[in-house]
């Protein structure tokens, strides 16, 4: 053992501890409860051992809740890219030496309550709300407003994440050598090609870290399906969450947690170590 | 796409639009003289007096306070030796990345169902401060690594070698030299922390006690009532005039600083 590798390790300790003690125990717990058997009196997990809350939460019941939050936590981080990519380039480029106010002036909103927010949205997408009247004056007012729909769903959970997706795009704008677009250009190529073939890929750490701080929270989140959507729109998280405080089904809710916890690895998975710097 | 910046600038600025809506729409209606959010009925100060009258919401306030601080402070302090460590490769480093990326993509339910059923079950650890404490920290501490470390790669290691070449201790080296090429960073990661936990709803809304009810889980229980109270959405205007006072003020005296140190700042 190497001194650099002593030195890293004390480093590393006291995070490592903390996070063994207070995240990884309690992950490892859920998985222990997934397979434990409910106890309806106390509403505890006990033996013995089985599969059944597994069965349980991939019955064809659940199976539309999984579909609708995959597709919300999806159209979310695309949603994410499509409004922060121009806005994290726009920065980097043209920023100047304002670029750091700029970059502040995107998380100063976040400083106020999240629910404060998100109810502030509730507002302007109700029948009688600034969003609705306005479309009104052009003929595209909605009866009773955009809540309880599958949009306003999507708008709060974009609007939620964008930072997440901001702020490493704006890091791998920041580290990209603009010269190469004028390069590009030079040597023929024309506005999309050079897109696709010089900014995308030059971007594409940012992109990637972005997408996966957006996608896996937007999965798991329930407070803003719950306050925006209706009965329609609840999502994976909102059923786990219903499990542990009302439904009193720990192992149900456990085996949900755990197959949601799968679903992150996935992804890891699929990004492989491309993006490992940034994020 | 450089060839004409005014159409990107364009987007860029309806983004903000987008950003701001709401907390445009939040200051105007904090002046509201009825409790409705969506329709404005008239001009009254009511609900900012009632606001400083209202003794569970000041009470909430201070423990949430209180909490970010001592959160941010800790994570701020261990994230920070985490960057430091994982500086130089070494073997094992790829595994200490990957526990140290788990609580930015852990969903917030799993790690909050996960938490209470530990504290409760497993480690006997009562909910309240404590219990939130530790959760809290736990969820933070991994921005704090992500932010300091991108600052600390990026640092020219010939700054600290020339600092020890010409006499410098290792530890007049790391006060006088790394730690004023990293304190950005680490501001920005206790600023991110202390963000994370103010605002946090999920993890806190499974941990809270009796009588340690953190401010958004006391206005989501409050809200899903009977709405959101005015009073709270007059401390959300509030608090983000005040965060837009303090960046505009910092922006100044770091400007100031810099004219005053003239080119060698920039450097830097």
């Amino acid at each position: 053992m190497s001194r650099r590798w002593l030195k890293a390790n004390a480093l590393l300790t006291p995070t490592g501890l903390w996070l063994g003690i207070f995240l990884i125990a309690p992950l490892a717990l859920v998985v222990q409860f997934s397979f434990a058997t409910r106890d309806t009196g106390v509403a505890r997990a006990v033996l013995p051992w089985t599969t059944q809350a597994y069965l349980t939460a991939l019955d064809p019941a659940f199976l539309p809740i999984f579909g609708r939050t995959l597709v919300y936590a999806v159209v979310t981080t695309v949603a994410c890219l499509l409004l922060g990519f121009p806005l994290a380039w726009f920065i980097a480029r043209h920023g100047g030496k304002y670029r750091t106010v700029l970059l502040a002036a995107v998380l100063i909103p976040f400083w106020s309550s999240y629910l404060a927010r998100i109810y502030a949205w509730k507002a302007l997408l109700d029948g009688e709300g600034l969003v609705n009247t306005m479309l009104g004056w052009v003929g595209l007012g909605r009866d009773g407003g955009f809540l309880l729909t599958h949009g306003a769903v999507i708008l709060g959970l974009t609007y939620g994440f964008l930072p997440f997706m901001v702020l490493p795009l704006y890091v791998a704008c920041e580290r990209f050598d603009f010269r190469l677009v004028e390069a590009s250009y030079d040597l023929g190529h024309g506005r999309a090609s050079t897109f696709f073939r010089v900014v995308l890929p030059g971007v594409m750490t940012g992109v990637l870290a972005g997408s996966l701080l957006v996608l896996v929270p937007s999965a798991g989140d329930f407070v803003t399906p719950k306050l925006l959507g209706g009965v329609d729109q609840s999502t994976f998280g909102s059923v786990i969450d219903d499990q542990f405080r009302g439904g009193n089904n720990w192992p149900l809710g456990s085996a949900m947690a755990v197959l949601l916890l799968v679903l992150v690895v996935l992804v890891l998975v699929l990004r492989g170590r491309r993006g490992e710097d940034v994020l | 796409m450089n060839r004409r910046p005014w159409i990107l600038g364009f987007v860029a600025f309806l983004v903000f639009v987008f950003l701001y809506a709401p907390i445009a729409w939040l200051a105007i209606a904090s002046f509201n003289s009825s409790r409705s959010l969506s329709r404005i009925s008239g001009v009254s100060t009511q609900w900012y007096v009632e606001l400083f009258d209202d003794s569970r919401v000041l009470e909430s306030l201070r423990l949430t306070l209180q909490l970010a601080l001592a959160s941010a402070v800790i994570s701020t302090v261990i994230g920070t030796l985490a960057a430091f460590g994982l500086r130089r490769a070494f073997p094992g480093r790829g595994l200490w990345t990957v526990l140290l990326s788990l609580p930015l993509v852990v969903p917030e339910v799993v790690m909050g169902v996960a938490m209470l059923g530990f504290f409760v079950k497993i480690a006997g650890i009562p909910l309240g401060f404590g219990a939130l404490l530790f959760a809290h920290v736990a969820f933070s501490l991994s921005f704090v690594v992500v932010v300091v470390r991108s600052r600390v790669s990026g640092m020219d290691v010939r700054m600290e070698e020339a600092a020890a070449d010409l006499g410098a201790s290792p530890f007049v080296a790391f006060r006088t030299v790394t730690l004023p090429l990293v304190a950005p960073a680490v501001v920005a990661g206790a600023a991110f922390a202390f963000l994370l936990s103010f605002d946090d709803v999920v993890i806190s809304s499974y941990l809270t006690g009796v009588g340690s009810t953190t401010l958004p889980v006391f206005v989501y229980a409050q809200a899903s009532k009977r709405g959101i109270s005015p009073e709270i959405v007059a401390l959300s205007t509030l608090m983000v005039t005040a965060t837009a006072v303090l960046l505009v003020i910092g922006v100044m005296v770091a400007s100031w600083r810099a004219r005053k140190a003239g080119s060698a700042a920039q450097l830097v």
